[in-house]
């Protein structure tokens, strides 16, 4: 049905695609499976028509087909849901879905037209979605299936999900996967590009996995298992489950009592804290998960020093001490270390280099400052802290004048971690500590906050990868709305309980 | 006191809105499509220029509009070019041609009419004084139809809200923008024309007086939409009416009153921009992926 032969695709040094060649059958579910930088999107884009390649072929339906733009490949039937949804927030769902290609003529525009026919596709494939809803009311889910609707209206038959599964809780994954299953019955071809090999098992008919920008790999799904997939992307052995030695947990290091922020923005009614309490001991992980967007940020935010202090009430305490109302240099001084979840935004100077980037936070202090005032630089000192933590934390390459920007994910990841328990801190918080870093970066930054722990520290881990906080956590809150709605054990409950805790019982959401 | 000079006022505020409406309309199509038009000003001189000096020759006002027309949506195309096509800073290309049509029209009346600033005055015969409030104003449905009932609008909309998602829907991004951003220049003209051959009959220099900024203020005050824009200027004009009402008749000095109008953006701005929530590609060249 789609097939790519011997695609290569080259943007400046890189190969971002090595003689690229797989087919998907039609009416099956193929997924694309590989590391960060495999190459994934880039075949996919092409296939796409959204990049050209520099040779090779994309085949759809037994002839080769050269594609100028995506109208091209939308006209044969290709459509594509990407990770970032490309839709209009303050326009409606039937205006994102007719943009383009829109019913009526020059002077008049037939929304009512568009909206029956949305309607009805939305009964048909069992999604669920009002046209005439505004895109920035809807739940990220909900603007998912405005995608693949948007996909169906434009007569796709072939649809290809850019990690589809990113921002969704297991609820909504497992409807989209019934909405995809749905789909498959009806005929349509569906290609899923993701790095969740769990997913991948339960979804798929047949699997291709790429590395470096190669496929090193075509399986049935019901002939494979995790561990040959892991192998495959990584190309060596990978421990996909956390080692975990029994934790001794201390005295309490962070208290927190009657934590609340207000609502910034009035839209946002779920952003914020709402009598948040609890405590995390040296010597265990404190794991919090929920939907992203339930205050998991705010709390963060909050206990680092770097929320509005008037918007925050409650009291935060450090090993006895009240720090609520201390900078977030003081909280720092005080033995909190933040790995934050936005790591372009709060957790490096990109085009700063990495040894500049790695004295963030220690910079006004000896030994990196000096003399009077602290106001010189030792740039002998600054040096020998930057190698020390590149090669302690293994990041690629170890140079210490290259921009972060030039970093993959996964080293940045472990750049910031590296400077963060440089400091030796009592209490860590960190945030989605592996979005956007590889199986190998994974594995290994699971590794070292699992030794922080053993080392005595408290960790405070909030992720949206329920697999990861439940395999990391000694101790498991949920939290939606701003509040702590439950505390589970980490190692009996099922998915299913937290998600039930985490959407309230709604699987819509 | 006076209907009269209440009716006088009120003619006088549609007088004085129409050339800010019109300008203000213009941005409105560019800036929903994401290109800043601060160049409203120039704009407006251009189009004052070229009406006056085509009246002038042709002997045939409705010549000199059209001409002012094609001058607005020409100058508005460098605009373009320099915004879409090279993805400058549209701030600083729109201030560029602000400056440019302080300078150009002096230029080029010294060479045709030895004059440095000022048109050779028009005949009442060959001045369109109604014409231009007519349109203005019947454009402010016009626009809200185009904007939400027309597939172009859609694309206008989507264009400066998020291009990349519009792109991906097949909508030509620069199309739309250089559409838009023509669009606004022929509407800036008009508005020009209409203070050089219609309310007076003669081009002067930097006659324009700041109304394209204000006509600016009106549109962010007026949060990108037609019918709150209008209020916004038709705000602007009745404060611009009073301050000349006031002249002569209040003892405060002629200089105070004539900064009503421009104290007034000044604080409506202020109190009111952080309420209003631009287009969010607005300023932003739209760079297509590799």
């Amino acid at each position: 049905m789609l097939e790519l032969r011997e695609i290569t695709k080259r943007f400046g040094d890189v190969l971002a695609n090595d003689r690229v060649s797989f087919a998907v059958a039609p009416g099956t579910i193929h997924a694309l499976v590989g590391e960060n930088g495999a190459g994934k999107s880039t075949a996919m884009r092409i296939a796409y028509g959204f990049y050209s390649a520099d040779s090779g072929d994309v085949v759809v339906d037994g002839a080769v087909r050269r594609f100028a733009s995506p109208q091209d490949a939308i006209a044969l039937g290709i459509g594509m849901v990407h990770q970032h949804f490309m839709l209009v927030e303050p326009m409606t769902v039937a205006e994102n879905i007719v943009l383009g290609i829109e019913p009526g003529n020059a002077l008049q525009l037939d929304v009512a037209g568009a909206v029956s026919r949305i309607r009805a596709l939305s009964a048909e494939f069992g999604l669920a979605i009002d046209p005439t809803a505004r895109i920035e009311d809807l739940s990220v889910g909900q603007q998912q299936r405005v995608e693949l609707l948007k996909a169906l209206y434009r007569q796709a038959r072939i649809l290809i999900l850019d990690e589809p599964t990113a921002v969704l809780s297991p609820q909504a994954v497992r409807d989209l996967f019934a909405i995809l299953r749905r789909m498959r019955e009806q005929g349509k071809t569906i290609v899923i590009v993701t790095h969740k090999l769990s997913e991948v098992l339960e979804i798929s008919d047949e699997v291709t996995v790429m590395r470096d920008g190669k496929v090193v790999g075509n399986r049935r799904t019901a002939e494979t298992s995790a561990a040959e997939l892991a192998r495959l992307m990584v190309g060596r052995d990978v421990l996909l489950r956390v080692v975990k030695p029994e934790g001794h947990p201390g005295k309490p290091v962070l208290a927190v009592r009657g934590l609340s922020s207000g609502a910034l923005g009035t839209k946002d009614r779920e952003r914020r804290l709402d009598g948040v309490s609890f405590e995390v001991r040296a010597g265990e992980i404190v794991g919090i998960a929920g939907i992203e967007g339930n205050g998991q940020t705010e709390l963060i935010e909050a206990l680092a020093g770097l929320a509005e202090p008037a918007a925050v009430t409650g009291t935060i305490e450090l090993e006895g001490r009240d720090v609520e109302g201390l900078s977030a240099r003081a909280r720092r001084a005080g033995g909190i270390a933040h790995v934050p979840e936005d790591r372009h935004r709060r957790g490096l100077l990109l085009d700063f280099d990495l040894a500049e980037n790695s004295i963030l936070g220690a910079d006004d202090r000896p030994p990196v400052a000096v003399g009077p005032w602290h106001l010189w630089l030792n740039r002998e000192a600054i040096r020998r802290r930057t190698e020390k933590i590149l090669k302690a934390f293994d990041v690629r390459p170890p140079d210490p004048d290259l921009p972060a920007r030039s970093l993959s994910g996964g080293n940045q990841q472990k750049l910031i971690l590296g400077r963060e328990l440089e400091e030796s801190p009592k209490l860590l918080l960190v945030a989605q500590p592996t979005r956007g870093v590889d199986i190998g970066g994974i594995e290994f930054i699971h590794r070292r906050l699992v030794e922080m722990r053993d080392a005595g520290c408290a960790v405070l881990l909030v992720s949206s990868e329920l697999e990861e906080v439940t395999a990391l956590s000694d101790r498991l809150l949920v939290m939606r709305e701003g509040r702590i709605v439950g505390e589970v054990d980490p190692a009996r409950a099922t998915p299913e309980e937290i998600g039930l805790l985490m959407t309230g019982g709604n699987a819509a959401a | 006191m006076s209907n009269i000079l209440i009716v006088s006022l009120l003619f006088s505020a549609i007088r004085l809105t129409t050339p800010m409406l019109l300008a203000a309309l213009g941005g409105l199509y560019s800036e929903r499509s994401g290109v800043i038009n601060i160049a409203l000003e120039g704009l407006m001189l251009a189009g004052a220029f070229t009406a006056a000096t085509i009246t002038h020759y042709t002997g045939n006002p409705w010549v000199g509009l059209a001409a002012a027309i094609l001058a607005g949506a020409l100058v508005a195309l460098v605009h373009g070019v320099a915004c879409i096509q090279f993805k400058a800073d549209q701030v600083v290309s729109g201030t560029a041609i602000n400056i440019l049509f302080l300078g150009i029209p002096a230029l080029l009346s010294g060479a045709f009419f030895e004059s440095t600033g000022a048109t050779p005055q028009l005949p009442k015969g060959q001045l369109i004084p109604m014409a231009p409030i007519v349109l203005a104003f019947a454009l402010v449905p016009v626009t809200w139809y185009v904007l939400y009932r027309t597939p172009f609008g859609l694309r206008l909309r989507a264009v400066g809200e998020n291009p990349e998602a519009a792109d991906t829907a097949g909508v030509d991004v620069s199309r739309v923008r250089y559409l838009a951003v023509m669009l606004s220049g022929a509407l800036a003209a008009i508005g020009g024309a209409y203070l050089s051959i219609g309310q007076s009959s003669l081009f002067a220099r930097n006659m324009s007086a700041g109304r394209g900024f204000i006509a600016l203020a009106a549109l962010i005050f007026g949060k990108w939409r037609p019918v709150q824009t209008m209020l916004a200027c038709l705000l602007f004009g009745f404060a611009e009416a009073l301050s000349i009402q006031m002249q002569g008749v209040s003892q405060i000095p002629v200089q105070f009153i004539q900064l009503i109008p421009y104290v007034l953006t000044i604080v409506v701005l202020a109190g009111f921009i952080g309420h209003s929530r631009a287009p969010r590609a607005l300023g932003l060249p739209y760079q297509k992926k590799r």
